[in-house]
């Protein structure tokens, strides 16, 4: 069965894989989770908000964008970009953007919607009384936000916050259908180019398997670390 | 910025010769909802064997069990689409590559879709199914070997017949999971929806019209979804759970 296997694919194209493709996988996960995390705790607090018209943005916001496919949220945003670029900067032209800059901002628009039901539930995971008790210490709300509840919130729900982005780091995968250069992207094009897709496939399978068990494993290490000490 | 609004464009004919453009989206909505339901057949048998081996007191079964979940849950779902789709009909016997790669089109994308989107929410589904049985006290299964039942029959009378009902909320998360999933089944040519407004953009260049039709269409599923499963969940709600009557499926 892997008499044929020809290994020797994945030696010659290793440098194309890793430094092209996952370096950009990499560094779309990392940027979005930044982005997603930031974008998300504000929705979160949007939705949380007692002025209604915020609160139900946030929520129309989240529902609509978690109800459909993330191939076709990506599609949506790889047109609409340059049209809000133009509109931003107030071209008459759609504004030309890079795939990286395209797909980033998909992917933190999109993904805040899952951070933001995580945040949501980090915040009110934190006791009324101490928002309270904050109001009364004479905080306004971004010092009681920025000073007591977030940072509880954060801590509490890192490891949720991390599991999300493995499956971020997952999900970057489907830039594939723009024809961008990820990890899959990249492994796709040398399967096409030397006819090995067995080879190649494998091998993403295998390296996205190993990563994700070791980060899974890491997270739950915290998860561990952190029941103990609260 | 000068878009070229044009929202007649649904009632033109397509160039795929399946009737207007709005027909084709519907055919594909139709495609979308064969993969989904066809996979979530699979994703639910084999997801709650799954689950169940999981928690049996048999520990090899267990390892077997945690190890299926990790393999499917840690390779993301566009990898497996591939892997069904190219890497399988090659290292079969021959004589069955053969066929697979044989089957006429659209059956030969969408049995290797159906497959890939079934296994691959059969691990979440055991998951959920799972947790649900490990909800219960450990005393009902305790109960049911004091009773003289064999571990199989403890299953079938005692712990099933209430865990399968907590776990219906969460498997109806799971089930607009699928119907989500299913667009990434455009990668290896199953034209579902997306994949359709995807074509209607590049024939009619009316990228909005046909992504906003599309956003409508998966709207309008996830809202039939969750309605049945609210009544779905109404009807199998445990009496005095917690939890159980309130829980809404959808988002």
């Amino acid at each position: 069965m892997l008499g044929g296997f020809d290994f020797d694919v994945i030696a010659r194209s290793w440098r194309y894989l890793f430094l092209d493709g996952m370096a950009f996988t990499l560094r779309l996960t990392v940027f979005a989770m930044a982005g997603g995390v930031v974008f998300g705790t504000l929705l979160a607090m949007m939705r949380l908000s007692s002025f209604k018209p915020l609160a139900w943005i946030s929520g129309a916001y989240v529902n609509v964008l978690r109800s459909i496919p993330l191939v076709l949220v990506i599609f949506w945003f790889y047109f609409l970009v340059p049209y809000i670029g133009a509109w931003a900067i107030g071209s008459d032209t759609p504004v030309r953007v890079g795939a990286f800059a395209s797909s980033l901002i998909t992917f933190v628009l999109f993904e805040a919607c899952y951070y933001c039901e995580i945040m949501r539930a980090g915040i009110q995971s934190i006791p009324r009384g101490q928002v309270w008790a904050g109001y009364a210490m004479g905080l306004n709300y971004w010092q009681t936000m920025g000073l007591i509840v977030l940072p509880q919130a954060f801590r509490n729900m890192l490891p949720v916050l991390l599991t999300q982005t493995i499956v971020l780091f997952q999900d970057v995968s489907l830039v594939y259908v723009l024809s961008i250069t990820d990890f899959v992207g990249a492994a796709s094009k040398v399967a096409e180019r030397d006819g090995r897709l067995v080879e190649m496939y494998t091998f993403v399978a295998v390296v996205y398997f190993a990563a994700c068990l070791l980060l899974s494993h890491q997270v739950r290490r915290l998860q561990a670390k952190i029941a103990i000490v609260r | 910025m000068h878009y070229h609004w044009n929202w007649r464009i649904f009632w033109q004919p397509s160039p795929d010769g399946q009737g207007t453009y709005l027909d084709t989206l519907l055919i594909g909505l139709g495609w979308t909802l064969a993969v989904a339901l066809s996979a979530w057949v699979i994703a639910l048998v084999l997801g709650m064997l799954v689950g169940v081996a999981r928690t049996t007191p048999l520990r090899w079964l267990a390892r077997l069990g945690d190890w299926y979940v990790e393999l499917f849950r840690n390779i993301p779902l566009l990898v497996q689409m591939f892997l069904w789709y190219f890497v399988v009909p090659e290292l079969v016997p021959t004589a069955l590559g053969d066929w697979m790669k044989q089957i006429p089109p659209p059956w030969g994308a969408f049995l290797p879709a159906v497959v890939c989107l079934g296994t691959f929410t059969s691990a979440r589904v055991a998951e959920q199914v799972r947790a649900g049985i490990n909800s219960l006290p450990r005393g009902q299964g305790m109960a049911g070997t004091a009773l003289g039942l064999t571990l199989p029959q403890t299953y079938r009378y005692v712990l099933l017949p209430m865990a399968l009902r907590i776990v219906v909320p969460p498997l109806g998360s799971e089930f607009l999971n699928i119907i989500k999933n299913s667009a990434v089944a455009l990668t290896i040519n199953v034209v579902e929806l997306t994949a359709r407004a995807r074509a209607m953009q590049e024939y009619s260049f009316q990228v909005f019209e046909a992504f906003t039709a599309a956003t409508l269409i998966y709207l309008l599923v996830n809202l039939v979804v969750v309605l049945l499963m609210r009544f779905i969940e109404r009807k199998v709600a445990v009496p005095g759970f917690v939890g159980s009557a309130t829980a809404t499926g959808g988002h």
